[in-house]
């Protein structure tokens, strides 16, 4: 069985983040593998093992001139990278961002595609399913737990008052959220490993689009960025055994007690 | 350039709709006189009533969806409705599960861009949106510059309810062909977790645990103050992605926006991620060993303390006063 799986390098999110002079999330700093993005990574090679036969291939759109976060994902154990790396498409929103990463998959259809729900940084949470509708696929978001049963895929998923029982025949798209499972180490072996296994890098040009992507693709404009109302820091008091005390206290005058 | 037409998504929920689609509704209404839902399942009598009541004068039907995700048969209905009586200015979708998956699809079905993580949306000639970013420290507004229809999704709690006089929306039937359900994604089973107190976005009270609580087992002490102050647990990221609790519980960026009478954060430092879900709350309580952490500069109260030692004695004086 062959697994994709959409990764993403984002700005270190313990980092001071700013925009750029376009409104774009400044990016030029070190990029680290989306945290978000590890448990599909970890899923992937869980259910290939399973099967136990297929490779996992990591697939990601942003600038290739740091690949740490991709070799990160190959140290874990995934196969092979691709990474469409192109200066036209700084500013393409979520839509575009599919239609780049359907460009990829397309050319080679694994039985499985897994996403995160969301990225950390952008979190617009829509690019899998836009990315499934482009593919023909059928897609699962928000799993709690992923297994392959033959042709088809199973999945909790997660919901407003507990979870569903999903099933949908491969191929199949399944956005996963964090905590699934237990992101693994990459071993020592495996970072020795990851330094020689293919990382393919494309342009725009290469998959055949154009100005359906980058920023005219995405058909919108930030107008302005204003400073949000903040709220100022009120008493703080250091716990001397009357701590509980002084919060009752507190709830007590905020009427909730 | 007058809004003249928008078209809002309500989720159904045990026979209503629910909260953030009022919400979605009741904003429309301020922005356009002309606002339609567009709604699924087998149980749109309940349910025109309560969208007319809201400020929809039609109420468009998918019908029922047999077991099958939202999103393909809801999008493939509006891909459809827009062919046959015309794009609106704009379609909002609240965020939720199933919202998100309507949203892409119909985005990618529609060929339009879709903007997410709505908090405002005016009228300033032509939809400007409002998003949080940086932990909501900056307000990015935005608007669609292409053809519409503008799909825009819209967080919890962003408006306010507000029911008018309206009679029951007129039914119009927006079925979808058998080919929206051809390979979809099906439910098989539904497990319903028994909670007992308020929901995460609609209580009083939310206290939340972080990974200052240390290991797994003392999220106890968490559910045990929420419950006993008639509340509901929340969490951080972090103990979410570490497994300890479910991804319904999480607070923040990714997760739930809850604007409480109070926010109680037990061992959550206040990474930007956490605070933009919560830094509505009317009132914040903080409760923190490390004295310079973030979480302090937006509590209206803070007790700099180990909540392994502070957690059990506030349970303990709650259930002193019964």
């Amino acid at each position: 069985m062959n697994v994709v799986v959409c990764v993403k390098q984002i700005p270190d999110p313990a980092a001071p983040q700013s925009l750029d002079a376009a409104h774009n999330l400044d990016r030029s700093g070190k990029l680290i593998l989306d945290e978000a993005d590890t448990y599909g990574v970890e899923m992937a090679l869980q259910l290939v093992d399973k099967a136990g036969s297929g490779e996992v291939t990591v697939v990601s759109m942003g600038s290739a001139a740091d690949v740490a976060g991709l070799r990160n994902a190959l140290a874990m154990g995934a196969a092979k990278a691709v990474i469409v790396s192109d200066d036209s498409l700084r500013g393409t929103d979520s839509l575009g961002t599919a239609k780049v990463l359907a460009a990829v998959i397309r050319r080679d259809l694994p039985d499985l595609i897994l996403c995160a729900t969301e990225s950390s940084d952008g979190y617009t949470g829509t690019t899998p399913v836009q990315l499934a509708e482009l593919l023909g696929l059928p897609s699962i978001t928000f799993a709690k737990s992923v297994t392959v049963e033959g042709t088809s895929v199973k999945v909790d998923r997660q919901t407003e008052s507990g979870y569903d029982e999903v099933t949908a025949p491969l191929p199949a798209l399944v956005t996963v959220t964090a905590g699934v499972v237990e992101p693994r180490y990459a071993s020592f072996k495996g970072i020795m490993a990851a330094k020689s296994k293919p990382v393919e890098v494309l342009s725009v040009a290469d998959l055949g689009l154009a100005s359906e992507v980058g920023p005219a693709g995405a058909r919108q404009a930030i107008t302005e960025v204003v400073a949000a109302e903040s709220r100022q820091a009120g008493e703080k008091y250091v716990d001397e055994g009357d701590g509980a005390e002084k919060i009752v206290a507190f709830l007590e005058s905020i009427k909730v007690l | 350039m007058a809004i003249s037409n928008i078209w809002v998504v309500v989720e159904p929920s045990n026979g209503s709709l629910t909260t953030t689609s009022l919400e979605l509704l009741s904003h429309a209404r301020t922005l356009s006189s002309s606002v339609s839902a567009i709604t699924w399942g087998d149980q749109t009598a309940a349910l025109a009533a309560e969208a007319g009541e809201f400020g929809a004068t039609t109420l468009y039907d998918v019908g029922p969806l047999n077991g099958v995700l939202p999103g393909v048969p809801v999008a493939a209905a509006i891909a459809e409705l827009v062919a046959n009586v015309g794009a609106p200015d704009a379609i909002l979708v609240p965020t939720s599960y199933d919202g998100r998956d309507i949203a892409g699809r119909l985005s990618a079905r529609l060929d339009r861009p879709v903007l997410t993580n709505v908090t405002g949306l005016a009228d300033e000639d032509g939809l400007v949106t409002e998003h949080p970013v940086f932990g909501g420290t900056l307000t990015v507004k935005a608007r669609f510059t292409g053809e519409g229809p503008g799909i825009i999704v819209v967080r919890a709690k962003s408006f306010v309810v507000e029911p008018t006089e309206g009679l029951a929306a007129n039914v119009v039937a927006a079925p979808v062909g058998v080919a929206a359900f051809a390979g979809a994604a099906t439910i098989t089973t539904s497990h319903v977790e028994e909670r007992t107190g308020p929901k995460l976005e609609e209580a009083a009270v939310v206290v939340s645990g972080g990974r200052g609580l240390g290991e797994a087992a003392s999220y106890a002490l968490i559910e045990e103050a929420a419950k006993l102050l008639n509340g509901a647990p929340g969490a951080s990221r972090a103990i979410v992605d570490a497994g300890w609790v479910p991804y319904s519980h999480q607070v923040g960026q990714t997760g739930k926006t809850v604007k409480p009478t109070v926010y109680i954060a037990c061992g959550i430092s206040g990474a930007t991620q956490h605070m933009v879900g919560m830094k509505g709350s009317k009132n914040i309580v903080a409760i923190n060993k490390d004295a310079d952490a973030p979480i302090f500069q937006i509590a209206d109260f803070g007790i700099v303390g180990d909540v392994h030692k502070v957690l059990p004695a506030l349970i303990e004086a709650l259930k002193a006063r019964g």
